[in-house]
């Protein structure tokens, strides 16, 4: 009986662990989603990819065209999720998700106009994917387990983007907003309904 | 079954034991609340995957108790309902967390 008595003692600590656990985190993250946003990113990778020689403008457009079109799948589909868990979007949660989600953003949008200003596009791919990759880890912290994991990958190809020409860094795009994004977004749908 | 044994036991050996949390979905409750400032209805129901019922009964016996308090509000036409853990739900949660941890740490020694 003490063995029961212990466990039953386990057990009721893990739940209420759990379920603050549940309660502070945002779990609307769209892994069909991201899977796509992965493969548009691919795509422009394709497209961009020759411009980074003789049409450095033509590439930066056809990046921020991406950035528009991830971030209306990206909308669309944690907007749908959100209705399906019947997840609020104001909750104290998602509240929390999102200020530490857009901060780091909206500092990228601001070193990339800065940047554009200043007629150098050679460091944007390490700005881009340092900074989106901070708002996932900073983010992370009030959402499921594999969210700061994906934040840190982007990350590292984020460093790496920093010491290489605008050709490698557009492949290093590709690597981090496509193949990251396909890997991690399936797995979230596999594991963490959709 | 098993659960339901060992649940009596705890009640029997811990002698000021707080039945009123020791119950899932209020045990659930009380734990939600302590991690926010305030909940929805409809958060706490999503957060317990439970019906509209079982919320509202249980959030009840918990107001009844002082565990909680209840706003009820109007955004537009929709009724509003929130929730958040009294100083003295606070402590209940936490006396039992200490009852918890104090019957691991005697059955390991014991």
């Amino acid at each position: 009986m003490p063995n029961a008595l212990r466990d039953h003692a386990v057990d009721n600590l893990r739940y209420i662990r759990e379920t603050m656990e549940r309660a502070s985190a945002f779990t609307s993250i769209p892994g069909w989603g991201g899977f796509l946003i992965g493969i548009t990113a691919l795509a422009t990778t394709a497209i961009a990819e020759p411009m980074t020689a003789w049409n450095p403008r033509g590439w930066l457009m056809t990046w921020l065209a991406e950035a528009v079109i991830a971030a209306v799948i990206g909308g669309v589909t944690m907007r749908r999720k959100g209705l399906r868990a019947e997840t609020p979007f104001m909750s104290g949660a998602a509240r929390r998700f999102f200020i530490s989600y857009f901060a780091p953003l909206i500092a990228g949008a601001v070193m990339t106009l800065a940047l554009i200003r200043g007629g150098t596009l050679e460091p944007l791919p390490s700005v881009w994917l340092l900074l989106y990759g901070a708002a996932f880890v900073s983010s992370g912290a009030f959402s499921i387990r594999v969210i700061p994991v994906m934040g840190f990958c982007f990350m590292i190809f984020g460093t790496a983007a920093a010491f290489v020409p605008l050709a490698v860094g557009n492949l290093l795009l590709g690597a981090a907003f496509g193949g990251l994004h396909i890997i991690f977004g399936l797995k979230i749908a596999r594991n963490y309904g959709g | 079954m098993a659960a339901k044994t060992a649940r009596k036991v705890v009640e029997a050996y811990v002698p000021d034991f707080d039945r009123l949390i020791h119950e899932k979905t209020r045990l659930a409750i009380v734990s939600a609340l302590a991690v926010n400032p305030t909940l929805t209805f409809n958060e706490l129901k999503a957060i317990l995957k439970t019906t509209d019922g079982n919320v509202s009964v249980h959030t009840r016996k918990l107001e009844d108790a002082n565990y909680l308090t209840c706003r009820k509000s109007f955004e537009g036409r929709v009724p509003r309902t929130e929730y958040s853990l009294t100083a003295a739900g606070r402590r209940a949660l936490q006396r039992y967390l200490d009852h918890m941890e104090a019957l691991i740490n005697n059955v390991r020694t014991g």
